[in-house]
C-alpha cells in the first residue's frame, strides 16, 4: 500500500525542515527556530480556535508565563530543561486554569474581551516584576541543558525545538481525533446540542484551555532559550494578535496550518522590515486585505489541491477541514 | 397504575410583565404519549426550556423519575434519561451522520476525558451508532457530512441521536416541522414504533399526528393549562375548540 | 486619607470614568447594532489626540482646533467603517478581530511616520488653566472640571439623540429588527456609518480631552481600549446604561486603588498590584454574574 499524498507532503516538509542547517548560514537556522517556536504557540491557538471554536486574544499570556518561568528558574540555578520546561508548562497551565475558569462561561465577543483583558493583566504583572527588570525584562545568562548537553549550539537547539514541535503536533493530532476531541468539536458546532445529549460543556472547554496553555507555555520556554531574553513584550496583546494572524494565514483547524502561518508571517515581517523601519504601516493593511479578500489559509489550499487529484476515501465522522 | 415519569408542579415563569407560564402542572406517565398542544405564543417553548434546564422557573418544580431536577443543569438532566429533539434542527453540522450518533453514544459514558484513541476506530461507539442509523433508516447516509443532508434527514438524525443516549423519556418538539408529506408519513410510522418503548412528551401542531399517537393531551393557552385528559375527550372538548378559534388546526409547525 | 484627598480622588475617578464612558459608548453601540468587534477603537482615541496637536499647531488656537479635530476623527471613522468594517458585517468574530487588529498596527505606525516617535504635549488652554476651590480647603484643576462637564454634555446629547430623535429610534430599532428597518426604506448602510461616526467622534473627543493630561504618543489608545472592554464586561454588554455604570465603577475603583494600594501593601508590592486591580475587579464580577451587571445582550 502506497503512502497517501498527504503523508508524502508531510515527509517532504519534515525533510526540508531537517535540512535547514545544511545551508551553513546560522541565520537561517535561527530563523527556522523562531518559526518553529511561534508555530507551536500558534498551534495552541488553533486548538482553541479551529477545533474549540474559541477566539482567544490572550494566548500570549501563557506563552509569556512559560518564558518567565523558564528565565526565573534558570536565574535561580535550575538549568536542566527536563526540569525547567515541564515546570514552565505547569506554570502556564496554572494561569490557564485560573483565567480559563473565569473566562469560559463567556461566549463569543465577551470571551474575546475577557481573554484580552486577562492577557493585559498578566502583561502588567510582568511589568511589575522589578527583580526581573520590570518593563525592560532580563537576560538568561545561558541556555538550559537538555539531558546534560548544553543547548548553546544553535543547530542542536533547532533540532530539539523541531523534535518537540513534531511531538506536540503528533499529540495534538491524536487529541483532536479522540473522544475528547469530538466533544470539543461538537461543542464548537452546537453547544446546546452537546448539553442536550448529556455532555456538560464547560469542564471540557476548560480542559482544552489548560491544554492549549501548556502548549503555549512550552513555546515560551523555548523562546526564553532561543533569545536568552525575557521581557513583558512577550505577553502583549500584539503577540496574541500575531498568533491569531498566523493561524488564519495558515488555515485554522489543521494544526500544521499555523506552523505554515508562522513561517509566512515571520518571513513577511522580515522582508518588510528590511525594507523599512515602518514596516507595520504596510503589514497592517496586508493583514486587513488578507482577511477581507482571501478565504482560505495556505495549508487549506494545499489540502484542497491534494484532494482534487486524489479519489476521495469515505468521509470520516469528523472531517478535519479548514474551519475559520 | 403507571406512575409519573415527569412531573411539572406549579411552574411559573415571567419575562418582565409577560407571564409566559402560569402555574402549570402536568405529568407524563410511564409508557404514554402525552401531547402538549396550543397556539403559538402559548408558552410551550418556555415550558420546554424549563423542563430541559435551559431556563429556571420563577416558581414551582420539575421532577423526573421521582427526583427533583429543578436545580440540575441541562446535561445532568439528559444523563438521567431525559432526551429531546429540537424544533429547529440542532445537530453537529461538521460531523457525519454516523459521527453525530456516535457522539450521542459517547455521551452515555461517565466522561470523555480520553485523549488518545481515534474515535472512528472505537467499535463500542461506532457499532451502536450504525445500528441506530439502520433503525431510523439513515444507514445509507452514515458517511455523509451532516451539513450536506436534507432537512428531513436532519429530523431523522435528531431522533437517532436522542435514542442513542438510551433515555427513558423523549421530549419531542414539533418533530413534523418542515417535513413534506412522504417524510411526515415516515416520521409518523417511526414515532408509532417508539410508542410504548419510551415515555413521550410530544409538542405538535399537526392535529392528525397528535390524535393518532397521543394517549393523553394537555392544552396550553396563554401560559395556562386549560384542559388535560384522554385524547378523545380533549378532541371533543368545546372549550378547547374555542381556544383554537382562528387557528388552522391542520397547520404544521 | 484626608477628606480633601478623598474628594479630589473621587472627582478624578468620575472624570476618568466619564472618559472611559465616551469610549465605551462607541464600542457598545457598534457591537450592539452592527455586531462587530472593533479593536481599532483605541486608534480613534489616539488619532483624536494627534489631530488636536496638529490643529493647535496649525491654527494656534485650542478652541478652533477642537471642532476641526473632531471633524477629522469623524472622517477617519467613517472611512474605517466603509472600507474595512462594512465588508466584515456578518463575518465571524475572528475575521473582525484580525482585520481591526491590522488597522491598529497601521494607525500606530502611521502616526509615527507623520509625527515621529517622541510623545507630544498639548498645553492646557489658558482659559481652563489653574484650579478653583470646589469645597472649603479643596482645590481642583479647572481643566479636569471642564472635561468632566464636556463628557456629561456628550452623555446628555447621546441621551437626547437616542431617546428623542428619529436617528435614535432607528438605532434602537436597528439593533433588534434589521429587516424591518430596511423595509421602511431606511438606508441601513448610512445608518451604520452614522452610528460608527458617532462612536468615533466620542472616542476621538476623549482622546483630545485626555491629551493635555497625559502625553500623546503611539499606541496610547490600546490600553484605554482594553480597559474600556473591562468596563463593558463589568457593566454588561450591549447596554449603554451598563457602559456608564461599568465605566464609572472602573474609573473610581482604578483611581482609588492607585492611591490606596501602595499605602495598604507597601510601595513596591503596591505598584505591582495596581495594574492588576481593575482586572481582579472584572474577575470578581465574572464570578458572580456571567453577563455583567446590566447586560442587554446575553449572547
Amino acid at each position: 500500500m502506497g503512502l497517501s499524498r498527504r503523508t508524502i507532503v508531510h515527509l517532504v516538509l519534515l525533510a526540508a525542515a531537517l535540512a535547514v542547517p545544511l545551508s551553513n548560514d546560522i541565520y537561517y537556522t535561527r530563523f527556522a527556530t523562531q518559526i518553529a517556536i511561534y508555530g507551536m504557540a500558534a498551534m495552541s491557538c488553533d486548538l482553541l480556535l479551529g477545533y474549540g471554536g474559541m477566539v482567544t486574544f490572550g494566548q500570549a499570556a501563557f506563552f509569556g508565563v512559560g518564558a518567565y518561568a523558564t528565565g526565573m528558574l534558570t536565574l535561580a540555578g535550575f538549568h536542566d530543561a527536563l526540569i525547567v520546561w515541564p515546570l514552565a508548562m505547569l506554570a502556564a497551565m496554572g494561569f490557564a486554569l485560573v483565567i480559563g475558569a473565569l473566562s469560559i462561561r463567556a461566549q463569543g465577543f465577551q470571551f474575546i474581551m475577557v481573554t484580552l483583558a486577562f492577557g493585559q493583566m498578566t502583561y502588567y504583572i510582568a511589568q511589575a516584576l522589578r527583580d526581573y527588570g520590570g518593563d525592560n525584562g532580563f537576560t538568561m545568562p545561558r541556555r538550559n541543558t537538555f539531558a546534560g548537553v548544553t543547548l548553546a549550539n544553535h543547530v542542536l537547539f533547532y533540532y530539539v525545538t523541531l523534535a518537540l514541535l513534531v511531538i506536540v503536533l503528533f499529540l495534538c493530532s491524536r487529541l483532536v481525533r479522540s473522544e475528547f476531541g469530538m466533544v470539543i468539536r461538537g461543542r464548537r458546532d452546537n453547544e446546546r446540542r452537546l448539553a442536550a445529549i448529556g455532555i456538560p460543556p464547560y469542564r471540557y472547554k476548560l480542559a482544552l484551555f489548560v491544554i492549549a496553555g501548556a502548549v503555549a507555555g512550552l513555546g515560551g520556554a523555548l523562546m526564553a532559550n532561543h533569545a536568552r531574553f525575557v521581557s513583558p513584550a512577550l505577553l502583549s496583546f500584539q503577540v496574541s494578535g500575531q498568533f491569531l494572524a498566523m493561524v488564519i494565514l495558515g488555515s485554522a483547524g489543521t494544526l500544521i496550518g499555523p506552523v505554515f502561518g508562522a513561517a509566512i508571517y515571520l518571513v513577511f515581517q522580515q522582508v518588510l522590515s528590511d525594507y523599512t523601519d515602518h514596516w507595520m504601516i504596510f503589514f497592517g493593511p496586508l493583514l486587513v486585505a488578507r482577511v477581507m479578500f482571501v478565504k482560505e489559509g495556505v495549508w487549506g489550499m494545499i489540502l484542497a489541491a491534494l484532494r482534487a487529484h486524489e479519489p476521495t476515501p469515505a468521509p470520516l465522522p469528523a472531517e478535519e477541514g479548514a474551519a475559520e | 397504575m403507571s406512575e409519573a415519569v415527569l412531573e411539572i408542579r406549579g411552574v411559573s415563569k415571567s419575562f418582565g410583565a409577560l407571564r409566559a407560564c402560569d402555574d402549570i402542572s402536568l405529568e407524563v406517565r410511564r409508557g404514554e404519549v402525552h401531547a402538549l398542544i396550543g397556539p403559538n405564543g402559548a408558552g410551550k417553548t418556555t415550558l420546554i426550556g424549563q423542563i430541559t434546564g435551559e431556563l429556571a422557573p420563577d416558581q414551582g418544580s420539575i421532577h423526573f423519575e421521582g427526583r427533583d431536577i429543578t436545580p440540575l443543569a441541562t446535561a445532568a438532566r439528559a444523563r438521567l434519561g431525559l432526551a429531546r429533539s429540537f424544533q429547529i434542527t440542532s445537530i453537529f453540522r461538521s460531523f457525519t451522520a454516523q459521527g453525530n450518533v456516535a457522539l450521542a453514544v459517547q455521551a452515555t459514558e461517565p466522561h470523555s476525558f480520553r485523549f488518545w484513541h481515534d474515535v472512528r476506530r472505537i467499535g463500542r461507539l461506532q457499532n451502536p451508532a450504525r445500528r441506530r442509523l439502520e433503525e431510523i433508516g439513515l444507514a445509507a447516509r452514515a458517511g455523509t457530512v451532516a451539513a450536506g443532508m436534507a432537512h428531513g434527514e436532519h429530523r431523522q438524525l435528531e431522533l437517532a441521536m436522542a435514542l442513542a443516549t438510551e433515555p427513558t423519556m423523549l421530549l419531542l418538539d414539533e418533530p413534523m416541522a418542515g417535513l413534506g408529506s412522504e417524510e411526515s408519513q415516515a416520521m409518523l410510522a417511526l414515532l408509532g414504533r417508539l410508542k410504548g418503548q419510551y415515555s413521550i412528551l410530544l409538542i405538535e401542531h399537526d392535529m392528525d399526528v397528535v390524535f393518532s399517537l397521543a394517549d393523553r393531551v394537555s392544552v396550553l393557552v396563554q401560559g395556562r393549562v386549560i384542559a388535560s385528559g384522554a385524547a378523545e375527550a380533549i378532541r371533543n372538548d368545546p372549550q378547547v375548540r374555542v381556544a383554537y378559534l382562528g387557528e388552522d388546526d391542520d397547520a404544521e409547525g | 486619607m484626608t477628606a480633601a484627598l478623598f474628594v479630589e480622588q473621587l472627582f478624578n475617578g468620575v472624570q476618568f470614568g466619564l472618559m472611559l464612558f465616551l469610549m465605551a459608548v462607541g464600542v457598545t453601540l457598534v457591537f450592539g447594532i452592527m455586531r462587530v468587534i472593533n479593536l481599532a477603537h483605541g486608534s480613534l482615541f489616539m488619532v483624536g489626540g494627534y489631530l488636536l496637536v496638529a490643529c493647535v499647531q496649525a491654527t494656534g488656537s485650542y478652541w478652533v482646533a477642537v471642532p476641526v479635530a473632531i471633524t477629522g476623527v469623524v472622517v477617519v471613522g467613517a472611512a474605517m467603517e466603509v472600507l474595512v468594517l462594512r465588508p466584515l458585517y456578518g463575518r465571524g468574530h475572528l475575521d473582525q478581530v484580525l482585520a481591526t487588529f491590522g488597522l491598529t498596527m497601521f494607525f500606530n505606525e502611521a502616526v509615527v511616520v507623520i509625527w515621529g516617535r517622541l510623545p507630544l504635549n498639548v498645553a492646557i488652554p489658558a482659559a481652563l488653566d489653574g484650579s478653583i476651590q470646589i469645597f472649603p480647603g479643596v482645590h481642583y484643576p479647572v481643566y479636569r472640571l471642564a472635561i468632566t462637564g464636556a463628557a456629561l454634555v456628550c452623555g446628555a446629547i447621546l441621551y437626547v439623540v437616542i431617546v428623542h430623535t428619529r436617528l435614535g429610534a432607528l438605532i434602537r430599532a436597528g439593533s433588534d429588527k434589521r429587516e424591518m428597518v430596511e423595509a421602511l426604506g431606511v438606508n441601513i448602510g448610512l445608518l451604520y456609518t452614522a452610528v460608527f461616526a458617532l462612536g468615533a467622534a466620542f472616542a476621538g473627543f476623549a482622546g483630545m480631552l485626555t491629551g493635555p493630561l497625559l502625553s500623546v504618543e503611539t499606541g496610547m489608545g490600546d490600553p484605554i481600549l482594553i480597559l474600556t472592554l473591562v468596563c463593558i464586561v463589568i457593566g454588561g454588554t450591549g447596554s449603554i446604561r451598563g457602559a456608564l455604570a461599568g465605566s464609572l465603577i472602573v474609573g473610581v475603583f482604578d483611581t482609588f486603588s492607585r492611591v490606596m494600594l501602595p499605602q495598604i501593601v507597601g510601595l513596591t508590592a503596591g505598584t505591582a498590584v495596581v495594574g492588576m486591580a481593575d482586572y481582579v475587579l472584572m474577575a470578581l464580577v465574572l464570578i458572580f454574574s456571567r453577563t455583567g451587571l446590566f447586560a442587554a445582550y446575553r449572547g
